[in-house]
């Protein structure tokens, strides 16, 4: 069955690409999607049998289900299996990354449908999935990083899909070489791991864990706690693939790729690898009290940072990136504290109401033809109405909306509250500092998710030649006949359906799922049976935190909703008045903390300033000219000499004989003892 | 003495010398006596001549020791003949359509030929540093002739004449060197000289003996510095001509000079190693670069031919079986791509008969005559060294014995050397390519193409059909050696 789950998107992907232009756009379309249905099917019978009857799926505590697929390299004590590992966390995993992409498959039939190249849309699609399946159901660390590469290769050519737009090529070009600056992290963390623990499979490397917890590793003249180097290198890695702090740059950017794969990838399933690699490796980070301070942290300053930036951005889709960015790093924290079913869970709810909003975004998109600029939207409650309810739910279930104490909230909800009386109870200051930093974090993304709805779907349509007196005075934005608000219209049902679905997971997987990911710590241990580290005295804690903090994050969305439902409906002068009294501030977070032109001044100018010098200086005067060309002279130079040796006069010849035989004699008589 | 001849019987290793000396006396009485014959049949008669003697030699296999000790015929001696034999049919026959105008459409050529190749045969299987020079000069006598044999042209009687007076001068210091030789060991047999150098100890005067005839016979290699006339002859002779002397005198006095070399010299490999090392480097290094200086076609091909003696000479500077063995399947791709390349060179002239000689007359013979340029090329990249053509694997396997030798030195020079020719060889395929052509081109006698093709289908093909049962060959000549 695994193998099914695991190969059927890659069959999909192989006819889709292979065979694409044969068999044309529509059956392809037919057939990866049907068979991600199929693997999303088969997903959600594996899932059941670890939820509903975790001992019937298992035998032994802590097993998991193995497939070995074949050998792979077996060179001196590295043996190498392919191996397929089902467990309760890669059940989770196999559901959202099947479901989210199943929907996104269907959902993609009505966006990309008069786009020309969509069998390879789908193609790349279903590769994706192939590759995110092999990731999540990797046995050893090179497993995990061919899918970890094939994702990245996967959403390189996802965000450079429309390869006719220069700013796409861009972004897919920027999304891979940041990725490969966490890679190359990860890499040497796979290093790191098998010289330090001398395995690459899970299993063998846990095992010998404890061994070596206390283990050093010499770098040049420093002794380094090694598990701690360890883990820092591959969270390195999960920092890039996951967008966290310093390694961000590139998802926002992402989103020039088609909408729904921001959704699938950006959103739902790729972005949280990082997540899921360490959550995977819990064993491990648990050995490095400092490394999981850093995750900590990084996911904490992550979290405030993209809150902070995504304030004030007027991108549809952009809004929602720097809200992804966030709430991962919301999942950072949970793993950080060491609550690792806790992070799990925000993935878990994460992945649907995140891609809710993603193609509730691309229905806005859809409907206002390719228009992303929310200051050019406004009142489309009543022309896509569906739509409107559908991001209304989606963001009240980002936002948390419930009632601390009760069953009663959205899916994020449970989840992110988790997190926040998780970082509480981890305590330490920087359990503290994690703590209000995501309380502040959990107001800001309420105040920016409302900002959102109020200005898509509230108030008056603000597009620019919406109105015949408004149109003199904007006609450089004059697109002719009609306007897009005018034109706008409700997606098709192939559209609408996905969204339904995810709807009511951002509704019900928080309540549902609540028990066994954050319940309590013996029915948490129950279900993942020991495929993560499950610490019984951190949830107790986190379960008896005081009741100001149970309420905190559910106060501080309050306030963001107030703020935001002043500033945007009641007085929506407001926002450009406190833009102009703080215009610093106003541009530093425009401009995302102006990372961008600060890695171009660091890295990329001095890079192509290298490779200008390496081409000019190198490639061109040293290798070309001075080498090459300077070569070939001087065997012309050489050839001009030897040929007038040749002159054609016989004296000259038998002089040379002559001199020739004088030569050889000398050298036989003068070196004839050396060699003998 | 007594002679060790008992019966006619007792002379089967000789048969193909004695059929070949009967049947040059023959050929030469039937072309006096049948009056009105046209040169060409005599050509086909020697043709046969030729074949048939290759065909008692493979047919016959006697081996022994003949004529008092100064004849020697082994399984070397055998493999070296045969590749003489076969180069010398195989360039008489590419000579056949073009003799006229080439100035060889004499019956005296054939019989010349024939001449020559006996002294080949009796270079090869020399035993005695009398015999040696016997063979030596009946070769060399009948090639001053041959290379002077258009009378009329003055380039032709200038490669004669400097062929000539240089070659006496190498012959004299030949016999200089057997005189010392004889002087030092007391023997000329050259079985015998090594059993005399065993006994004693190694003195200055052998070294100086053994210099001189070594350079007497690295005259006849064109080996460098003994090399200046080749250029010269080989531009100045006739085609077919040329293609003779590129092809069957190489394989012949490569022989001679792995045989004394090998033989009477073993005690003191030591020294002549070095000897060989340098004419070797020497040779691959200058002819790189000399010819990437040339335009005349039969120059370059004058100058590739001293670079691929270098070439050949890596594998004897090992002095092991196994260097040897790499220079015979050496020399036998080495003739197989001359003659094919001679037989590019003579299928080539231009539409009023007069032939092609320079390289920017080749410009744009793609276009004109595929066939042919393809099969240049082809030979271009063998005698560069590409694999997996031919030419690649006679390299590998010389660099191959002299990197086990330690040689590393030498080893890389040569392949250096032979980047450095890549630039002449792949010249001419550029201008065949991808210049524009400016001559129309005559069209290709038939047993031409035949030979091209089979040329380039051996080549092409080389490690599947021929490899094995040369290299087999070849092993066992070298062991026959050592």
């Amino acid at each position: 069955m695994i193998q099914a789950i695991v190969f059927l998107p890659l069959v999909g992907a192989l006819i889709a690409g292979l065979l694409g232009r044969v068999i044309g756009h529509r059956t392809s379309e037919y057939i990866t999607t049907g068979l991600l249905i199929i693997a999303a099917v088969l997903s959600w019978v594996v899932f059941a049998q670890y939820w509903l009857a975790p001992a019937a799926a298992e035998g032994a505590h802590g097993a998991a289900t193995k497939v070995e697929v074949f050998r792979w390299i077996t060179s001196g004590a590295l043996d190498l299996r392919w191996v397929l590992r089902v467990d309760t966390l890669t059940a989770v995993m196999l559901v959202v990354v099947t479901t989210v992409s199943s929907l996104v498959h269907v959902y993609s039939i009505g966006y990309m449908s008069d786009d020309p190249h969509r069998a390879r849309f789908f193609s790349y699609l279903s590769l994706f999935t192939f590759a995110m399946l092999m990731l999540v159901t990797a046995d050893n660390f090179l497993q995990m990083f061919f899918g970890w590469e094939g994702v990245g290769l996967a959403s390189y050519l996802l965000i450079g899909f429309w390869y006719k737009k220069p700013s796409a090529n861009a972004a897919a070009m920027k999304a891979f070489v940041v990725n490969r600056v966490g890679d190359f992290g990860f890499v040497l963390g796979i290093f790191a791991a098998f010289m330090v623990l001398g395995q690459l499979d899970f299993d063998s490397a846990f095992h010998a864990v404890p061994e070596h917890a206390d283990a050093t590793m010499r770098f040049l003249s420093w002794d380094l706690h090694a598990m701690t180097v360890v883990c820092l290198l591959l969270f390195m890695g999960a920092m890039g693939k996951s967008a966290q702090f310093l390694l961000h740059t590139w998802l926002p950017d992402a989103m020039e790729g088609p909408t729904p794969v921001s959704a699938l990838i950006h959103a739902a399933t790729m972005v949280t690898a990082g997540v899921f690699m360490v959550a995977r490796l819990s064993p491990l980070f648990e050995a490095s009290d400092i490394a999981m301070m850093v995750v900590m942290l990084v996911g904490a300053m992550t979290a405030f940072f993209a809150a902070t930036v995504g304030l004030v951005q007027n991108d549809i889709k952009r809004v929602i990136a720097y809200s992804t960015c966030s709430q991962l790093g919301y999942m950072f924290v949970a793993l950080g504290a060491g609550a690792y079913s806790v992070g799990i869970f925000h993935l878990f709810t994460h992945a649907f109401f995140k891609a809710l909003l993603f193609l509730g975004a691309g229905s806005v998109i859809h409907a206002m033809h390719h228009e992303q600029d929310m200051r050019n939207m406004g009142g489309l409650r009543h022309k896509i109405p569906v739509t409107y309810w559908m991001m209304i739910i989606g963001t009240l279930a980002l936002t948390g909306v419930g009632i601390p104490g009760t069953p009663l909230g959205f899916a994020g909800f449970f989840s992110k509250d988790g997190i926040i009386e998780v970082a509480y109870a981890a305590g330490a200051s920087t359990g503290y500092i994690a703590f209000w930093a995501l309380v502040i974090s959990a107001m800001f993304t309420s105040f920016y998710s409302w900002r959102l709805i109020h200005l898509t779907f509230h108030g008056k349509p603000r597009e620019a030649n919406h109105g015949h007196d408004a149109h003199a005075a904007h006609d450089d934005h004059g697109h002719g006949h009609g306007s897009a608000y005018d034109n706008a219209h409700e997606s098709p049902n192939v559209m609408l359906v996905p969204l339904y679905i995810l709807a009511a997971g951002a509704v019900l997987a928080g309540v549902v799922f609540n028990d066994v990911f954050f319940g309590h710590a013996e029915h948490i241990e129950h279900f993942f049976q020991g495929s993560l580290v499950v610490s019984a005295d951190l949830l107790d804690a986190a379960h008896h935190v005081p009741w100001q903090v149970k309420w905190s994050a559910t106060g501080a969305m309050l306030i963001g909703f107030v703020a935001a439902f002043q500033m945007y409906i009641r007085d929506t002068e407001a926002p450009r008045r406190l833009a102009h009294a703080n215009p610093g501030l106003y541009l530093f977070l425009l401009n995302k903390w102006y990372f961008d032109e600060l890695y171009d001044r660091i890295f990329v100018k001095p890079a192509l300033w290298l490779g200008n010098a390496l081409w000019k200086g190198f490639d061109d005067q040293l290798i070309d000219k001075a080498l090459t060309e300077g070569l070939g002279a001087r065997v012309k130079a050489i050839t001009g000499r030897v040929v007038k040796l040749q002159s054609g006069y016989l004296y000259h010849y038998a002089f040379a004989m002559l001199i020739g035989i004088a030569a050889l004699l000398t050298w036989a008589i003068a070196a004839g003892g050396l060699l003998g | 003495m007594q002679s060790d001849v008992t019966s006619f019987a007792s002379l089967a290793p000789a048969y193909p010398e004695l059929l070949m000396a009967v049947g040059a006396v023959v050929v030469l009485l039937l072309a006096l006596f049948w009056k009105n014959v046209r040169p060409g049949v005599i050509a086909v008669v020697a043709i046969v001549l030729l074949l048939a003697t290759l065909a008692v030699l493979v047919l016959q296999p006697a081996s022994g020791v003949l004529f008092n000790g100064i004849v020697i015929v082994d399984g070397f001696a055998r493999y070296m003949k045969a590749l003489v034999l076969g180069a010398a049919a195989a360039t008489v026959m590419i000579s056949l359509s073009n003799s006229k105008e080439h100035g060889i459409d004499k019956f005296e050529y054939s019989v010349l030929v024939l001449l020559a190749t006996l002294g080949m045969m009796i270079m090869v299987s020399a035993n005695d540093l009398m015999s040696l020079y016997i063979g030596l000069e009946l070769q060399s006598l009948a090639l001053y002739v041959v290379a002077a044999m258009k009378r009329e042209d003055p380039r032709a009687a200038e490669a004669g004449i400097k062929y000539f007076v240089l070659g006496a001068l190498s012959s004299g210091m030949l016999l200089y060197g057997a005189s010392l030789v004889y002087g030092f060991t007391g023997t000329t047999q050259l079985d015998q000289i090594v059993a005399a150098i065993t006994l004693e100890t190694r003195s200055i005067g052998l070294i100086f003996g053994m210099v001189f005839l070594l350079a007497g016979i690295a005259f006849k290699i064109s080996a460098v510095p003994f090399h200046m006339w080749t250029p010269d002859v080989y531009e100045g002779a006739p085609t077919p001509v040329t293609a003779f002397f590129a092809a069957a005198p190489k394989v012949a006095a490569m022989a001679l000079f792995i045989r004394v070399t090998t033989v009477s010299f073993g005690p003191i490999t030591k020294d002549w190693q070095q000897i060989v090392i340098f004419l070797s480097i020497a040779s691959m290094v200058l002819a790189s670069f000399a010819a990437i200086g040339q335009d005349n076609l039969k120059r370059l091909l004058a100058y590739s031919s001293i670079g691929h003696v270098g070439f050949a000479l890596v594998g004897l500077s090992a002095g092991t079986a196994v260097g040897v063995e790499g220079v015979a399947v050496y020399m036998a791709i080495y003739v197989a791509m001359t003659v094919g390349i001679f037989a590019c060179v003579l299928a080539l002239r231009t539409e009023d008969g007069r032939p092609v000689e320079t390289i920017t007359a080749l410009a744009g013979l793609a276009q004109r005559k595929p066939f042919v340029a393809a099969i240049i090329a082809i030979l271009m990249f063998s005698l560069i060294g590409l694999p997996p053509l031919a030419g690649f694997f006679a390299k590998w396997q010389v660099f191959l014995a002299a990197v086990e030798q330690n040689l590393f030195v030498l080893a890389v020079i040569g392949v250096l050397a032979s980047a450095v020719s890549a630039f002449y060889y792949l010249r001419i395929i550029k201008v065949m390519y991808f210049d524009e052509p400016v001559a129309k081109f005559a069209a290709v006698p038939g047993e031409l193409t035949a030979v091209m093709a089979g040329v380039g289908f051996l080549i092409v093909t080389y490690f599947f059909t021929v490899a094995r049962p040369l290299t087999d060959a070849a092993h066992a000549a070298a062991g026959s050696l050592f």
